[in-house]
């Protein structure tokens, strides 16, 4: 049985890489339909490297991306401290408007974001009110529940006890915030941002409906061109990014592993050290 | 406390970017696009796009039991192994998620199109080509490959919390591995299946781009449908109307799971 999880685990890996795999290829292809292989060539990189347009592009998405989930972050976070000071009714409350932009399709929530600019736009007389505040506004909006559904489960596992043991321990409350809680939760805010970064980077269901014509990111670009035949050097770009995030992943999961390794030799030398003491 | 007012400026925004803008489609859906007065046309109109809505739920609804039944194996056999592998099969199987997914439904359209790489190769063994794009199965293979991950990561989270204490008493108490699954393992993930299932139908049910690259020129879903009235035909009153009730579905749906799962959670706890 184990065995045949095994395989099948693998099978559907490959199921998951498959178009990865189409792209990568597509990215060394000479031809430029991506079905046909012409022959290999670095060209498109080059290309790529001398391109004017969709680099731009990949610098706002990430301009947005960097910005909303930053914003998210800090908003999140606190909104996490609050609503976990919060009593039962309240936090409830909460944690249904929290779940609104979850549940609601996507598209959904688009929509009404396109609906309620346009409607700002008509009533303070700005013609074209879509753009980059527009864009970031919508990411910072559907980035917000993520950070909050991560940090708030740190704030629930923390030790109520450790804020008052660094206060009779001399700080001051700020001091027991940014040293204590703020160490505590910091794993949450971690990956509630780099959620957030990834969301809002791959974003395009929601930008496609908030997105001005002077500020466009990668998504809704790729999209824009699918009508007609895709450029290569597109391939290349995402072949690009394919490589990095696969790197820092394993680096992070390297890194962790490490952590991890330590921690428990820390542990094992305290218990070491704890039994000698008790002889 | 004053602690609770950290939440203020995120319940202001929320009240403005969220609740807001529902209150707007809700008044557009039921406004006259031309004399802006108050109708029920719109929602009255929805009716002749009730074959639209049918076919929507039930692709997505075959996509979600898909997704399920590829899905359980693969958290499953995460779930059990050594935290190491655990950390990196995740990875694996979060990372796809990270690449845009237009170029990889792209990918798709160039592995099923009649002259794509999957037919050429067919083609080149002397046989004819297959009718793969175009048509129900190809949206459904796409929403299965663009969800499945949707699915894999609730399920693993659930799963890798059950207590093995529970599952060597049910062994001890002489339950073979099937019995182990079937009374031990499987209620018990069951919320995982719950919010995979959701996690899965609602984008799946919502969806424009793949059914616009993979499925038939005629048979578009809600998603396709609303995006027009947003992008090309300008009607956002009718737009509004199909979102409200794309919304009104989908909460639908997900309050029939979450009670299916309340009363089969209970039976389980008394069996």
């Amino acid at each position: 049985m184990k065995r045949f999880n095994w395989i099948f685990t693998v099978l559907v890996l490959i199921f998951l890489y498959i178009p990865m795999i189409v792209l990568a290829v597509a990215s060394f292809n000479a031809g430029a339909d991506i079905a046909v292989w012409k022959g290999f060539t670095l060209s498109r990189y080059s290309e790529l490297f001398r391109d004017s347009v969709l680099l731009p592009l990949l610098a706002n998405s990430l301009i947005v991306a960097v910005l909303s989930s930053l914003v998210a972050t800090l908003l999140g976070t606190m909104a996490a401290l609050g609503i976990h000071a919060m009593g039962r009714k309240q936090r409830s409350a909460a944690l249904a408007v929290t779940n609104i932009p979850l549940t609601n399709p996507e598209i959904v929530t688009g929509v009404s974001l396109a609906l309620l600019f346009a409607f700002i736009g008509h009533t303070m007389k700005i013609s074209n009110i879509l753009g980059f505040f527009t864009l970031l506004i919508a990411h910072i909006t559907f980035n917000l529940p993520y950070v909050i559904l991560s940090v708030l489960p740190k704030l629930s596992q923390m030790d109520r006890d450790l804020r008052d043991a660094a206060l009779d321990l001399g700080c001051t409350p700020a001091q027991a915030f940014f040293k204590v809680i703020l160490y505590e939760i910091m794993p949450g805010i971690i990956s509630g941002a780099l959620m957030s970064f990834t969301m809002s980077l791959d974003d395009f269901v929601i930008s496609y409906f908030v997105y001005g014509p002077n500020f466009i990111t990668l998504p809704v670009e790729i999209y824009n061109y699918t009508k007609k035949p895709l450029h290569p050097k597109i391939y290349a770009l995402f072949t690009l990014l394919f490589i990095t995030i696969l790197l820092v992943m394993i680096l992070m999961n390297l890194l962790q592993a490490r952590d991890e390794k330590r921690t428990k030799q820390a542990r094992r030398n305290f218990s070491a050290g704890r039994r000698r003491m008790k002889i | 406390m004053k602690n609770k007012l950290l939440a203020g400026p995120y319940l202001v925004w929320m009240t403005i970017f969220t609740i807001i803008p529902l209150a707007i489609v809700m008044y557009f859906a039921f406004t006259d696009s031309v004399t802006g007065s108050l109708t029920f046309r719109n929602l009255v109109s929805l009716k002749q796009y009730g074959p639209i809505f049918m076919k929507s739920v039930w692709l997505a609804l075959v996509s979600s039991l898909i997704c399920l039944v590829i899905g359980y194996p693969v958290a499953y056999y995460i779930a059990g192994c050594a935290p190491h592998n655990q950390r990196f099969l995740y990875m694996l199987v979060t990372l796809p998620m990270c690449i845009s997914f237009l170029l990889r439904t792209l990918a798709w359209v160039a592995l099923l199109e009649d002259t794509g790489i999957i037919n050429s190769f067919i083609t080149s063994l002397g046989l004819s080509p297959l009718p793969l794009i175009r048509n129900d199965g190809a949206v459904i293979l796409g929403m299965v490959y663009n969800f499945l991950p949707y699915m894999i990561l609730p399920l693993y989270s659930v799963i890798v919390k059950i207590d093995p204490r529970l599952i060597e008493a049910a062994q001890d108490l002489g339950c073979n591995s099937r019995q182990v699954f079937g009374k031990v393992v499987l209620p018990l993930s069951l919320p995982g299946v719950i919010s995979g299932v959701t996690m899965v139908f609602v984008p799946a049910v919502s969806t424009f781009y793949i059914s616009q690259k993979l499925g038939s020129s005629g048979a578009t879903l809600i998603g396709d449908v609303i995006e027009s009235q947003f992008k090309a035909a300008y009607n956002p009153n009718l737009g509004a109307a199909m979102s409200l009730g794309l919304m009104v579905l989908v909460f639908i749906c997900i309050a029939l799971m979450n009670r299916f799962s309340d009363d089969d959670g209970e039976s389980m706890v008394t069996v």
